[in-house]
């Protein structure tokens, strides 16, 4: 009897221990998480939020268009949130995409990771060629086509472009020595990156103590690439930026800038850069059109009126995004309405009066608001005008799924390890050859 | 689990969770003298209240077990399974078998040049931040133990700084810290010397670790604090008799009196610094992640995100924290060893 009952006994115990296993999933679990309604139910009765996930400063907040969008619908609550650096933002967003949850219901996209939203991300986003409103050719052909799978679905709305221009302090110049005329001071480096550098080392020679002609070698990089036709990858989109003529110059020209000491080494989005701003520290910065929103917000009332903009050596873009819909969402219906909304050429021009992010639809560059635009901070400038031409001129180059890791990896350990430590630049390219080998390989 | 069953095994094991609770009443409120019940379930009765005394315990320490299970063993052992594949962190349930390689990949020694960079820069940062810290906590204690005025106030104001978030700590010594407009450097410029506390390997760990020290030496303080409270006072009135100063009191009382909580807060310590993240990634604000542009202060755990995160691979980030765990206990084993030849004498 006692034999047998010992192998009974732990039976029952195994059950018990069973049971109450069932009761600590729950216990020790997560949260309660109960799914609403799903996708697509929403009538117009509905009451439901949206979220809005995006990087840097995308204007939306700013230009009041969430206030009017629930206005407009009584039923939709918008939420937001915003990360300052776009390389963190982009991490956090391929890990909840790995995941399948943490994601809002739409998350803005860098167009140097947009490849990797199109290629192997493609399959996490939904097609937005359906949504009313939504015609590709509404954009500038390569701004669309960039958020295109192979498969021919548009994953990615354009927000803005980054046509290429070059802000100055007309203070600093004329200390300097140089031209504080627009076309004077355009007309300094027209044609040629290297011959920007040129003009810094002009300045340099009689600058004002403690300034510099420009705030990053890293920034300048990105400028000098933005000229190339072809940069990290080719037209396949398979990677060859080590033999890359394009990186090769972008690369000397910052070397050289370091160099010659007319760069004041910052990396820019980080607080020392923003606080350089305010104390006047260096005296150009490389101006695609959304560089603007942080030189009035980082330089202050005191640099009010002394900023201008002058015309890049070549034409080019770097920079702006796309609004994409994570398929992993609630309310991808209503989501897609908000994203094609916000996108549309009337709230762009909206966008761009108030913090400068230029559009990147035919109509939005149309727009007269955007034509004649003057923003407030920069004067008489005709900024509209200024980067609305650059913009017709702009030749994309192709891009590839990992341009952005290897964007990163010169700029933040490449380039700025030489502007900080002084490294041999032949050693630095050793270095970026050998992280972008681990990182991607 | 989908919405409907997760709230029917929620339902479930409320029920389950009832059963339990009146089985373990059951006892107390019927005894077992009572005669109203028949022979036969009397059997199973007293069967059933055999069992509820054996497996009672077990039921209840369960849910520990079972929570340990779920978030502690699984995961480690997950993560050390996971360390011998290729896995993207996009697609990780398409995993390739590598076997060895990702440890191999570490201590090769070309590829692994960031791993063995990382581990440096985390030792040398550990002992920056511990040795301190952990000297000052001792000196601080030492004092806090003393009949002072306002006591009681000391002790919470030594505790605030762990009461502070790691990023707003961070923060504010970022700007102290700051090479052109911080207060740090502002008084070195006194005596004429400007360290580059963002840029330069030794200034930006020294900076790291002061963060470290600040924040955790109150803590510590108050363990040894503890620990010296319930040192006998007869030991100190027998060596002030002796003619033994406040410092030789201090040494050779105390101390000696305190090893075994020393010993703790040497491991714990240990322990928070081979896992140093926060800091040096806060810190290092846009170039956080690779702990500085040239790495100069990337620890073993930013080493491990950066591998995990932003380049998603997995495989490679989980080999670092087996490799983190395997460092940790070498660490364990060596300090243990050390407190047993310490021992030894005394108990001889």
């Amino acid at each position: 009897m006692r034999t047998t009952s010992r192998p009974r006994r732990a039976a029952v115990l195994a059950t018990a221990v069973l049971a109450s296993s069932a009761l600590l999933l729950t216990a020790c679990g997560s949260g309660s998480t109960h799914a609403s309604d799903g996708s697509g139910s929403g009538g117009s009765g509905d009451r439901i939020t949206l979220t809005v996930g995006d990087f840097g400063t995308f204007g939306y907040k700013e230009a009041g268009l969430y206030d009017e969008y629930t206005a407009a619908h009584p039923n939709i609550t918008i939420k937001y949130e915003t990360t300052q650096d776009g390389q963190k933002y982009w991490d956090a967003l391929t890990t909840h995409l790995g995941a399948g949850s943490g994601l809002a219901d739409i998350q803005a996209v860098e167009v140097g990771y947009i490849a990797q939203a199109t290629g192997t991300l493609a399959g996490k986003f939904t097609d937005l060629r359906t949504v009313d409103g939504v015609n590709p050719a509404n954009w500038l052909p390569w701004k669309s086509k960039q958020a295109t799978t192979a498969n021919g679905a548009l994953i990615g709305l354009g927000t803005d472009i980054g046509p290429m221009a070059v802000c100055y302090r007309k203070d600093l110049f004329e200390q300097a020595g140089l031209p504080t005329d627009r076309a004077e001071v355009a007309k300094l480096w027209q044609g040629d990156w290297s011959k920007f550098v040129e003009a810094g080392r002009q300045y340099q020679a009689k600058a004002q103590a403690g300034t510099f002609f420009t705030d990053s070698a890293s920034g300048l990089f990105n400028a000098a690439l933005s000229a190339e036709p072809q940069q990290y990858s080719n037209d396949a989109g398979k990677l060859v930026f080590k033999d890359s003529p394009g990186v090769k110059k972008a690369w000397d020209v910052a070397v050289s800038a370091s160099q010659a000491k007319i760069s004041a080494g910052l990396r820019q989005f980080q607080d020392p850069w923003n606080a350089a701003f305010a104390n006047g520290k260096f005296a150009t910065v490389v101006c695609p059109s959304w560089m603007t929103g942080l030189i009035s917000k980082y330089s202050g009332d005191a640099g009010k009126g002394k900023w201008d903009i002058a015309a890049a050596p070549v034409a080019s873009n770097w920079g702006g995004a796309f609004l994409t819909v994570p398929k992993a969402g609630k309310h991808q219906k209503e989501a897609a309405a908000l994203a094609a909304w916000l996108t549309a050429p009337e709230q762009q021009a909206k966008v761009f009066t108030k913090v400068g992010n230029l559009p990147s639809t035919v109509g939005g560059l149309q727009q007269p608001a955007v034509q004649g635009a003057k923003l407030d901070y920069f004067g008489d400038t005709p900024t509209g005008q200024i980067f609305a031409s650059t913009a017709q001129a702009i030749k994309p180059a192709p891009i590839g799924e990992q341009d952005g890791t290897v964007k990163t990896v010169i700029t933040d350990n490449g380039v700025l390890d030489i502007e900080e430590h002084g490294t041999d630049p032949a050693k630095a390219w050793q270095n970026v050859l050998k992280l972008v080998a681990d990182k991607v390989g | 689990m989908a919405p409907s069953t997760r709230a029917a095994a929620e339902d479930d094991s409320a029920a389950h969770q009832a059963a339990a609770h009146q089985a373990a009443a059951r006892p107390a409120a019927k005894p077992l003298t009572d005669t109203s019940a028949t022979p036969g379930p009397r059997g199973l009765r007293s069967r059933l209240h055999r069992f509820d005394v054996r497996a009672s315990p077990y039921v209840f320490v369960a849910p520990f077990f079972l929570c340990f299970a779920a978030f502690g063993l699984f995961p480690l052992v997950w993560t050390g399974w996971l360390s011998l594949h290729r896995v993207d962190l996009l697609d990780p349930d398409a995993m390739s078998w590598l076997g060895l390689d990702n440890y191999a990949r570490l201590l090769d020694a070309d590829r692994g040049e960031q791993f063995r960079n990382a581990l440096g820069n985390t030792v040398t940062i550990g002992v920056l931040s511990t040795v301190p810290q952990l000297l000052m906590a001792l000196g601080l204690a030492h004092l806090l133990n003393y009949r002072l005025r306002g006591r009681g106030f000391l002790r919470v104001a030594v505790l605030a700084p762990y009461a502070t978030s790691i990023a707003a700590a961070t923060l504010v010594f970022v700007q102290l810290f700051n090479p052109d407009y911080g207060l740090v450097n502002w008084f070195l410029s006194l005596v004429g010397v400007r360290p580059d506390w963002y840029a330069d390997t030794w200034p930006a760990q020294i900076a790291i670790s002061t963060v470290v020290t600040w924040r955790w030496t109150g803590y510590n303080a108050l363990i040894y604090l503890a620990a010296m409270q319930s040192v006998p006072k007869d030991l100190y009135e027998a060596a002030s008799l002796d003619g033994a100063s406040r410092w030789q009191q201090f040494t050779r009382v105390t101390v000696p009196s305190i090893r075994p909580t020393i010993l703790f807060t040497a491991v714990v310590s240990t322990i928070g610094a081979t896992q140093l993240f926060g800091e040096p990634l806060l810190f290092g604000g846009g170039v956080g992640v690779s702990g500085g542009s040239a790495h100069q202060y990337q620890t073993l755990a930013l080493y491990m995100y950066e591998l995990g995160w932003p380049s998603r691979q997995l495989g490679r980030a989980a080999a670092v924290a087996w490799s983190m765990l395997l460092i940790l206990l070498l660490i364990g084993a060596v300090q243990y060893l050390i407190a047993r030849r310490n021992r030894a004498p005394q108990e001889g």
